[in-house]
């Protein structure tokens, strides 16, 4: 007897809550991106729910797309954020705001 | 008591208080230690709901490559000094945390409540799917999908890494030494 | 649902506690006999007092360590800084549990065979790669909490390299999983037969070369041990570790070496296999005697590393990533699609175009990146030329 979908998918939307928490109040750059990392993962949590639920592998593959997006992503933010602390000495994401308008 | 429930607990908890530790921790190391453990947790959920090749690779990618970036860039710019004031303080702070609560709320409400309503979360979806359970979602049945059916979203992702690969040379190269 | 306390309980803890200690003993007789050889190589005697030929050698040090004061000096990350060895062994430790280490032992009395594997899951080479990729964070951490400027260097140097070579390491086998159709290590070892022409060392030789020499980086061990090279970064990332914390990373690394050379027994050299011996012997023998070769395997391959150490010198940094990723990388992808073509287009004695087919573009691409470097370094020289040429004014007067 397998678990019911539902306790996974309570179990993705908590993860997730906490990802976005904890965008909202940490200002640290780095921790914001593994802030997004998390609720990506929370995400592939309800795919893999989902597709044992309707017992197909589209599920499965949407991860593996996610996960290669999300490789991408980091390889770039993390440039980004190693850039922005060679100009700024910070990555405070507050005080990174001279294109304020 | 089901073995499985038993396992889901251990590792959702874990995984939860991973993700708050990742949230909580004032150094950044810690938090992608916290990461670590939330993802390889996942991992275990992954083979619990049965899909093991998954969960291979969320280690191999999230665990073994990601976050070594994560650690090698707090490593190499020793964030520990600047992180003392990394975090929202006072009535913002409170703001924010009930939001998140809120979105929790909807969150479980949306998957305990309205999902039976849906086509997915319907008693038919669930019978159309016993059915299915005779055959597994292995790695064969995987490849055999991503090639066929997905093969252009496969090769956009190559795409996407390979138009990574290049942003991140282009945004950290340094600006050649003008020749004389 | 019946559960057979016997095979299903009892077995396989036996199988566990059996693995363990002999990985635990191996790493012992691995480190007397890195001494020895080492001796035998420099045409000295290396530890010959303890014991007889100084077999008792490794006691005498895993005591020594035992006794040394456990030092943890102030200025380090204390949680971390204990956790590092731990995670550095952990992974090496627990790598070993898709690995078969021989065929099957049949026991009258019980339904199944017993298999010598402790675990056969469906993913097994991708747990190996999960479990390797894991590794690094020991380092890594160990080398962060120390909070010594030379440790950090040797930590971020070891996770450039092990993110870099695991590239290789994965694409590697791809051609292997092509053939056996399976990510099952003991599905792999048994597609690959009894006699060494059928292996899959001859069959995918660059990938084998590639594999092997990730390994080696992956173990961080001579010529890849920049992550503690010991005339630049004093011992890199456990410089400040000291007494048992230091020998676990120490047991780590010969830990490492041992699950590596048994990973690529398995993938490439035949496994438990050699003609006509592992069918001797009857039903029980025969599991004896297919753990024996795939234990003579290991430790031919293990003395290779040995060897390996005291031929090499170490590669410099910028050495290492140019030959991680204009070589092995190049060769590990050539071998994917030479491998992916020639199935589909060859249709007769598939397994010898293969082979020849990709030495010979392995051979190509090698000989094309060669060129192309040499070419660039040319062009680099040429302009350092003209930039020094006020000097070389100066060596015409002379």
């Amino acid at each position: 007897m397998s678990l019911p979908l539902e306790y996974y998918l309570v179990l993705s939307a908590l993860l997730f809550t906490i990802g976005v928490i904890g965008v909202l109040i940490r200002r640290n750059a780095i921790i914001i991106f593994m802030c997004i990392e998390l609720m990506l993962n929370a995400a592939n949590l309800a795919f893999v729910a989902f597709s044992r639920h309707l017992g197909q592998a589209e599920g499965q593959l949407f991860v593996f797309f996610v996960m290669a997006v999300a490789a991408a992503e980091v390889a770039i933010g993390l440039a980004i954020i190693v850039s922005v602390f060679k100009h700024r000495e910070t990555i405070n994401v507050d005080e990174v705001n001279s294109l304020k308008g | 008591m089901n073995p499985e429930l038993i396992v889901f607990i251990i590792f959702g908890a874990v995984s939860i208080i991973g993700a708050i530790a990742v949230i909580s921790f004032r150094h950044p190391i810690y938090s992608a230690l916290s990461l670590i453990v939330t993802f390889f947790s996942q991992a275990g959920l992954f083979v619990l709901l049965g899909a093991h090749f998954v969960a291979a690779v969320q280690v191999i990618v999230y665990a073994g490559a990601i976050m070594v970036l994560f650690l090698f860039v707090i490593m190499l710019l020793n964030l520990g000094t600047l992180s003392a004031k990394g975090a929202l303080t006072g009535k913002l702070k409170g703001v924010a945390i009930i939001l998140g609560i809120l979105l929790a709320v909807e969150g479980v409400y949306i998957a305990v409540r309205a999902l039976n309503k849906t086509e997915v979360g319907s008693a038919e979806a669930a019978d159309a799917a016993a059915a299915l359970k005779d055959s597994p979602i292995d790695t064969y049945r995987i490849g055999e999908l991503l090639f066929s059916d997905y093969l252009l979203p496969f090769e956009v992702t190559s795409l996407i890494l390979l138009a990574a690969l290049i942003g991140v040379i282009v945004l950290v190269k340094r600006d050649k030494q003008p020749e004389n | 649902m019946e559960i057979n306390i016997l095979e299903q309980i009892v077995i396989p803890i036996i199988k566990m506690l059996f693995i363990v200690h002999l990985l635990v003993i191996g790493v012992m007789v691995m480190i007397w006999s890195e001494r020895r050889v080492s001796g035998w190589i420099q045409d000295r005697l290396g530890p010959n007092r303890v014991g007889p030929q100084g077999l008792l050698q490794p006691i005498a040090d895993g005591i020594k360590f035992l006794f040394k004061e456990d030092l943890i000096p102030n200025h380090v990350d204390k949680p971390l800084y204990v956790l590092a060895p731990a995670m550095l062994l952990i992974p090496a430790m627990i790598a070993v549990a898709v690995v078969p280490f021989g065929d099957t032992i049949t026991i009258e009395g019980l339904d199944n065979p017993i298999s010598l594997q402790i675990a056969d899951i469906n993913i097994g080479i991708l747990y190996i790669l999960a479990i390797t990729s894991l590794g690094v964070y020991g380092v890594v951490i160990g080398a962060w909490a120390s909070n010594n400027k030379y440790s950090l260097l040797g930590g971020l140097r070891s996770s450039a390299q092990m993110i870099s070579y695991e590239l290789t390491l994965g694409l590697a086998i791809i051609g292997v999983l092509m053939l056996s159709e399976s990510l099952s290590l003991r599905v792999i070892a048994k597609e690959q037969g009894s006699y060494p022409w059928n292996w899959n060392f001859l069959i995918h030789f660059p990938a084998f070369l590639a594999f092997t020499t990730a390994m080696f980086a992956e173990t961080n061990r001579l010529p890849f041990d920049l992550a503690e090279a010991e005339q630049e970064l004093v011992a890199g990332y456990h410089t400040e570790y000291s007494s048992m914390k230091f020998a676990i990373f120490f047991m780590a690394e010969y830990m490492n070496m041992i699950v590596g050379s048994a990973v690529v027994v398995t993938l490439f050299l035949g496994g438990w296999h050699f003609f006509g011996l592992e069918t001797m012997g009857g039903p029980i023998w025969s599991g004896v005697i297919s753990f024996a070769i795939f234990f003579i395997k290991t430790g031919i391959f293990l003395f290779v590393f040995i060897w390996v150490r005291w031929t090499l010198p170490r590669f410099r940094y910028d050495q290492l990533m140019n030959f991680g990723w204009k070589f092995l990388l190049p060769v590990a992808l050539t071998s994917i699609v030479v491998t992916g073509t020639l199935w589909v287009v060859v249709t007769e004695n598939k397994l010898l175009w293969i082979g020849i087919g990709n030495t010979v573009a392995a051979f190509i691409v090698v000989s094309i990146v060669a060129g192309m470097l040499a070419m660039d370094n040319n062009s680099k020289a040429a302009a350092q030329d003209t930039s020094a040429a006020p000097l070389r004014g100066l060596e015409a007067i002379e």
